[in-house]
């Protein structure tokens, strides 16, 4: 456990009936740092969010905030500000009214003065100082949402929290609104733990991801870390696209497709496996004598996705700048190969 | 025909068959309109325009003007605005706290569905079968008032006028109120999202700042108009009062009936108009508030 940990949630347990929701989950959050929490529905992620709000009674495990022990705390003595999946403004409040709400509470008051313009300055980071008179049926789901940022960052609270806050929303809301949420969050330093199920999200966000399964933290590290160097063959799997490929391992390196690269922690030390490769690492040359025959080809921009049968049946799916594959078409044939990355290898 | 011409032409073609196209989507509501015409608006136009006429045929403000002066129609009525406002609030109080109630339990579970299809039955439970049922249970040879008088005969059920006085019919529409506000009242409790509690308890909210700020604050126009549809219930109701008061005249709907089929000479069919036209005047006012009410509710329910 980091000695610098502010939120620290210890060996924490809870089960639905026979559902083990946390198995014994372990998560240390630094001050100031937003750490998101990803995976499939059923991992736990939720639940531990919610018992880190005190929403959630557990069956083993204490959580503390700041060193002390707040596992038995009611969730109205955790100081901690929530925004939900679904909009939770109070629909009878405006949104300066539901930004004031928590600052009446006997924990946080404050004078009608200091309410109005905590309100109005939280309004104004979140762009809302103009709808500060708006109901919530006034506004669009964005602008709900963001009026529930700014009421839960109205108490100071300890930790932030945010329960899969974009799901509700349209894709290109759900773009900006996260980078909004990045910048007031480092803005105002706040400790934040994030849950979605997007690796999008999750990745464009946090300054660390943890990827869940089964009630338990299978990795957690920077994105560009748990993208390039996944421990284990399901963060591999869920955080990105991969591509499995034959591969045979001997002291630390593997043969892929004829290229040595070498291999990641938590892969087969010896003998034969699947090596898991991002679209992005292979490198695709016009061939006649090639390996391989391109099926489809998508532009998307800056990048081209391939899709490529290799000479073996395999088909894989390859994304190369666009600039690359200018000369490459239906049905001509390639040779693919791989960059010297470290690769994941699966024990088959 | 130039361009232009063609295209204004297209255009006119276009409109024409989306005109006819629109007309024949209302052919769909035509029953339902016709319904309400020859139900609703002529008997409510007939009611209004007949108020204003003497028993002679001739116009007149006569019976609007003076009825209500009137004990004989001012108590009566004054009695449905009593009996409406308080069967409206204790069966209103008492069907909210069970729609409460049934709303914390599983959404799918056996009890919940029990109420609900009982409440559906109940609410409709009015009439004559209402009134057999307290009068086999509470009436002179109900089964309760023989109990009572078997056991104990100074208790106020051994004796069972109240039943066939204002209080006893009070009670009885209580019964069909009951189940009508649960019913009405239940989608309401179940608007309340769990994530206004949860967003209240992390922003430092006890329970009691919860339902004083949140809770209460939603329901509460819900209540009301669920307490004004209560009101209209009760004080449009006849069968019931007429099958447990057949010879009296203690509610503004008895009044009505005395005044078209009375055989002592008080028949008058302008004054039964008259009668009518005033208990509309109520339950428009009462509906009115309710579609404010509703229309200010259904802004929340998202």
């Amino acid at each position: 456990m980091s000695t610098s940990a502010y939120v620290q949630l210890v060996n924490l347990s809870k089960h639905f009936g026979k559902v083990r929701a946390l198995d014994g989950l372990n998560l240390d959050i630094a001050q100031g740092e937003l750490v998101a929490l990803l995976g499939p529905s059923g991992c736990g992620k939720t639940t531990a969010l919610r018992a880190l709000a005190g929403l959630q009674d557990l069956d083993a495990g204490s959580i503390l905030v700041d060193s002390k022990d707040i596992t038995f705390v009611a969730p109205n003595k955790r100081n901690m500000g929530m925004v939900f999946q679904a909009y939770s403004l109070f629909p009878h409040m405006n949104a300066r009214e539901n930004v004031e709400y928590g600052l009446r509470m006997k924990a946080h008051r404050s004078s009608s003065s200091n309410r109005k313009k905590r309100a109005a300055d939280l309004l104004e980071l979140v762009g809302l100082s103009t709808h500060a008179n708006h109901f919530p049926h006034q506004m669009s789901g964005g602008q709900q949402q963001r009026v529930a940022l700014a009421r839960a960052l109205a108490i100071e609270p300890n930790v932030l929290l945010l329960d899969e806050p974009l799901s509700a929303l349209d894709a290109k809301v759900r773009t900006q609104l996260r980078e909004e949420i990045r910048r007031i969050q480092l803005e105002v330093g706040t400790t934040t733990l994030f849950v979605t199920h997007d690796q999008e999200e999750a990745l464009g966000i946090a300054d660390r991801v943890g990827v869940m399964r089964g009630g338990i933290l299978e990795q957690i590290a920077a994105p560009a870390e748990l993208y390039e160097r996944p421990l284990t063959s399901f963060v591999a799997e869920f955080v990105g696209l991969t591509n499995p490929l034959p591969a045979k391992v001997s002291g630390g390196s593997a043969e892929v497709l004829g290229v040595q690269v070498p291999t990641v922690a938590g892969s087969i030390t010896t003998g034969s496996g699947l090596a898991l490769i991002r679209p992005e690492w292979f490198k695709v040359e016009a061939s006649t004598s090639g390996n391989a025959k391109i099926f489809a080809v998508s532009f998307l921009g800056s990048t081209c996705r391939l899709t490529i049968d290799l000479a073996d049946g395999a088909r894989i799916r390859v994304q190369i700048p666009s600039a690359e594959a200018s000369n490459l078409g239906i049905g001509s044939n390639v040779k693919v190969t791989l960059k010297s990355l470290p690769v994941f290898v699966k024990g088959v | 025909m130039t361009n232009s011409q063609i295209a204004r032409a297209g255009s006119h073609t276009g409109t024409g068959s989306r005109f006819w196209r629109n007309k024949r989507d209302y052919l769909g509501v035509l029953p339902f309109l016709l319904l309400a015409g020859l139900f609703l608006i002529w008997p409510t136009i007939n009611v209004v325009y007949g108020a204003f006429f003497s028993d002679e045929g001739k116009f007149s403000f006569d019976y609007v003007l003076n009825t209500i002066k009137d004990d004989a129609f001012k108590i009566p009525f004054i009695h449905s605005l009593q009996i409406s406002v308080w069967s409206s609030l204790v069966g209103g109080l008492i069907g909210a706290l069970f729609a409460w109630a049934i709303s914390t339990g599983k959404p799918d579970g056996i009890s919940r569905r029990f109420v609900l299809a009982a409440g559906g039955v109940l609410a409709q439970f009015g009439g004559v079968m209402l009134a057999f049922a307290f009068f086999a249970t509470f009436g002179f040879n109900g089964f309760v008032t023989s109990l009572a008088l078997k056991y104990s005969e100074t208790n106020f059920l051994a004796s069972p006028n109240w039943l066939y006085e204002l209080f006893g019919l009070g009670v009885v529409y209580t019964f069909f109120q009951i189940p009508l506000m649960f019913i009405v009242f239940l989608p309401a409790v179940e608007n309340l999202k769990p994530q206004w509690r949860e967003a209240s308890e992390g922003l430092g909210g006890s329970s009691k700042d919860y339902w004083f700020r949140i809770g209460f604050p939603v329901l509460f126009p819900s209540f009301l108009g669920g307490l004004l549809l209560l009101f209209v219930n009760s004080f449009s109701a006849y069968a019931t009062a007429a099958a447990l008061i057949s010879q009296g005249t203690i509610i503004a709907p008895l009044s009505i009936g005395n005044a078209l089929s009375s055989e002592t000479g008080g028949a008058s069919a302008p004054l039964a108009k008259t009668l009518s036209l005033y208990m509309v005047l109520v339950v428009v006012i009462v509906m009115a508030l309710y579609t404010l009410l509703r229309k200010r509710v259904s802004k929340w329910e998202q």
